[in-house]
């Protein structure tokens, strides 16, 4: 049973643009990307969206859908009231490369900076670890992350104060996590976190982890204890004197 | 078409696609001290490898010591149907427990088994329970790794890039032409050596788990530089995709639901599928619910697995014929069911994002309810015909990993074995493309030219929308070459791609060449039409059914067929088909398949 909505898009390019209004039969149990797929196999066959998987796997269909920061795959029109007008603009924390689609190159960049993963030596002969599973489900949960940077989007230090160049973000905090918590890492990523990553000036308003469609408790589990590791580093006099005295 | 319309690069190996197969490649060979490019068709990342879910098939021995490599092989070889590349899936069964611990030494965190190493779940067609995973987001954890590790390897990565063609001097390969999504500018990647990664074909298809940037590229690509593809009849209807709503119909449930004890029921509330035992398995699978339960719940020595875990051929198979014969759901599916199988906790630990899927897209919490699923379009067998050990196509210098090359899975591909495929086929490329590097033969520039002005063609026309040229191909495939076939309806569908053909020379776009999905999708109609073509002709020659090869007309498999491999090629303007024989099987190995029956 399809039903007529009302759905206005963003339109244009880096040089600016306008909502442009579109009607557009929605069926059964669709989500907001099917509507914005019809309108383009019907109406404007250049509307340019990012998608791929479309079961909320690979994080690319990222927008704004009536203000809030939203996977389209994964938000059901019926969400919203039969009347109701669906606004989708595109993320705001990067630049517009045309639509709904944003250049997110900048957050590739701040990935490659990230120390690598340095394993420690194998616990057996044959090459291989022993982790047991309550060590490895921490750092699991930051491995859920699919890149969608609607953490990104929502963070004001990017978002409002526009800070790219000095702070690496939720989601690059939460890439960092990964082998932070990593039971066989050795690297040290703590003064990566405070200079490059300026980790600093997240003020913990949480509102990466409200966004998140994989449910990745960003702020509780990944920032504040790398903050804490960060700040242990800095100011706790012994591990200042075991540092210098282990190299 | 000026100079500056096109950017060119030079590199030893061009990587085209960054799935598990195409990333594993450039790793390899940047490690051989290559120049290497990575093109990827979306964002580093996101390839099809990120929504494979239920684990990767390695016989590691850790969850069953009497596991190893000839079981995996004999396997793989019988849910082949006895078609595979005897070779590539002994290579595959031998290799795939390093490159798994390969991972954990780049950083993957496998679940584990109690004594602290790499846990393995059952799956179809696997003896033992063999599946290295993560949840039911293994592909995602082998992706990130891959893509970590592959940052910081020095290798150039292109994103949204879509190759259009392979240039081929002299009788080796000598570049790529591509274009950018974000400008429309093309580039032009001069190398030596190049290889395709770039997954299958499910886009023909309206059913269908795959995204829309499976659209057969780098089998159309291949084809058109003369290579030779093989197997293009087998294409993979898994069993358990969502049948509701209408708009997620196809997305992919993973086999691991069935591993982790879901079991199929139809509308009267049977376990269909002890109906549907075939003979070449009798035997091997539990023969009562009781004794299906009892391996369920951990007694796997003494009970046999349930039936439910058979080759994805033969289950979706018996889902068609269930709903056919009337028993089906109220929406033409039948029901998986766990939640009166295992605890509300277990399902959201083990498959957190099925419950996730479920709970948002169908509204159905799958730890109290049954879900609605029937088959759906998932994998290609076929590919381009390569060399086992080099993974070179029959044109020099050009190689093929993972989904886009055939031969290693034969008639059928057992679950768990396309991400260690991926692994195991995607490093022995990258290290062959490297380390036989020659340089590349300059490229005409007449045919770069054409094939630019090809490509921009649609611009000139006021034609019909390239979307709906589209959508009536995948009608057509579904209708014509799907689950089951027979010459009728195949003959249809050659006929209705010519006529498709047609309207496609015709499509037109409007707007601008930055970021037109119109555009790029009258681009990907070219490799759509080619490799929908090549699997209905492929299925046309086979006159039998073998695996996921199903004709109604030829209901029997014919032992004359099964080490007969449907060949591909172009020659001139046309699409030439022959019967090639594959080599025996060595008599030690065939003595390994037949042992434990």
């Amino acid at each position: 049973m399809a039903e007529q909505r009302t759905l206005k898009l963003f339109r244009g390019t880096r040089e600016g643009g306008e909502l442009k209004e579109y009607q557009v039969a929605a069926g059964e149990g669709s989500v907001v990307l099917d509507a914005v797929h019809t309108i383009q196999a019907e109406q404007a066959p250049d509307l340019a969206v990012r998608w791929n998987c479309k079961a909320g796997k690979c994080g690319s269909c990222s927008a704004e859908i009536n203000g809030k920061p939203k996977l389209m795959c994964m938000t059901r029109m019926s969400d919203y009231p039969a009347d109701e007008t669906i606004t989708i603009m595109p993320m705001k924390a990067f630049p517009v490369i045309k639509d709904l689609v944003t250049d997110v190159s900048w957050n590739y960049e701040v990935n490659k900076r990230i120390p690598a993963f340095q394993p420690r030596k194998p616990d057996a002969p044959d090459g291989t670890w022993r982790m047991y599973q309550f060590e490895v489900e921490r750092p699991q949960e930051f491995r859920k992350c699919i890149e969608c940077f609607l953490c990104q989007d929502v963070c004001h230090v990017l978002r409002t104060h526009d800070k790219h160049e000095q702070f690496m973000g939720p989601a690059m905090l939460v890439r960092a996590a990964v082998y932070e918590m990593h039971p066989l890492d050795e690297a040290d990523r703590r003064e990566h976190l405070r200079r490059q990553g300026g980790i600093g000036y997240c003020n913990i308003t949480k509102c990466c982890t409200e966004v998140c469609p994989e449910s990745i408790t960003i702020t509780d589990n990944a920032i504040i204890p790398l903050k804490e590791r960060v700040v242990d580093a800095d100011y706790d006099p012994l591990a200042a004197l075991w540092r210098k005295l282990t190299g | 078409m000026s100079p500056q319309d096109i950017r060119t690069h030079n590199y030893d190996v061009v990587v085209i696609g960054a799935g598990g197969a195409g990333l594993r490649a450039a790793i390899e060979a940047s490690a051989q001290k290559a120049k290497v490019a990575l093109v990827c068709k979306s964002l580093l990342g996101k390839a099809h490898t990120v929504m494979a879910e239920g684990g990767a098939a390695a016989a590691l021995a850790n969850v069953f010591p009497e596991d190893n490599w000839r079981v995996h092989f004999r396997d793989t070889m019988r849910g082949g149907k006895m078609h595979n590349n005897w070779r590539m899936a002994q290579i595959h069964a031998q290799e795939a427990p390093d490159r798994i611990k390969e991972l954990e030494a780049w950083g993957a965190l496998f679940d584990r088994t109690p004594d602290g190493r790499i846990n393995q779940r059952p799956f179809g067609g696997h003896t033992y329970s063999r599946l290295a995973h993560v949840g039911d987001r293994t592909g995602l954890e082998m992706i990130r790794v891959l893509q970590d590790k592959g940052v910081h390897s020095g290798i150039d990565v292109h994103m949204e890039c879509t190759i259009v063609r392979l240039f081929v001097s002299g009788g080796r390969i000598a570049g790529a032409l591509g274009y950018f999504r974000e400008n429309g500018r093309f580039v032009l990647f001069n190398s030596g050596a190049i290889v395709l990664a770039t997954g299958g074909i499910g886009k023909a298809w309206q059913i269908t788990s795959n995204s829309w940037e499976y659209t057969g590229d780098g089998h159309a690509l291949a084809y058109e530089a003369g290579a030779e593809l093989i197997d293009m009849e087998f294409v993979q209807f898994h069993p358990t995709g969502m049948v509701w709503p209408p708009s997620v119909r196809g997305i992919l449930v993973t086999e691991g639901v069935r591993g982790e004890g879901g079991v199929l029921k139809n509308n009267t509330g049977e376990r269909f599928m002890f109906r549907y035992m075939p003979d070449m398995f009798k035997g091997d699978y539990a023969e009562t619910e009781a004794e299906a339960d009892a391996w369920v719940k951990g007694d796997r020595k003494k009970n046999r697995r349930p039936p439910e875990l058979l080759t994805r051929d033969v289950v979706a198979k018996a889902i068609k014929k269930e709903v056919e014969e009337g028993r089906g759901t109220e929406h033409g599916g039948v029901f998986l069911d766990i939640a009166s199988k295992q605890s509300p906790d277990y399902i959201k630990r083990k498959l957190p994002s099925m419950y996730h899927q479920f709970k948002e897209l169908a509204h159905v919490d799958i730890t109290k309810d049954a879900m609605e699923i029937g088959p759906t379009t998932h994998y290609v067998m076929g590919g381009v015909k390569v060399d086992a050990e080099t993974q070179e196509s029959t044109v020099p210098g050009l190689y093929a990993a993972g989904e886009v090359a055939g031969g290693m899975h034969g008639a059928n591909r057992l679950g768990g074995n396309s991400l260690s495929d991926l692994l195991v086929f995607g490093r022995r490329a990258g290290q062959y493309a490297a380390s036989q590097r020659s340089p590349a033969p300059r490229i005409p520039t007449d045919e770069i030219e054409t094939a630019m002005r090809e490509a921009l063609a649609p611009f000139e026309r006021e034609g019909e929308n390239p979307f709906a040229v589209q959508a009536a191909l995948q009608k057509v495939m579904q209708r014509d070459a799907s689950i089951i076939r027979d010459k009728r309806g195949l003959e249809n569908a050659l006929a209705e791609l010519e006529k498709l053909k047609a309207r496609a020379r015709n499509v037109g776009v409007t707007g601008s060449r930055e970021y037109n999905p119109g555009w790029h999708t009258a681009i990907d109609l070219r490799s759509l039409l080619v490799v929908a073509e090549a699997s209905a002709r492929a299925a046309l020659e086979r006159t039998e059914s073998r695996g996921a090869h199903t004709r109604s007309d030829y209901p029997d498999s014919d032992e004359k067929q099964a080490r007969e491999q449907i060949a591909i090629k172009k020659e001139g303007d046309r699409m030439v088909v022959r019967r090639e024989a594959q080599s025996p099987i060595p008599a030690d190995l065939m003595a390994l398949i037949k042992e434990g029956k």
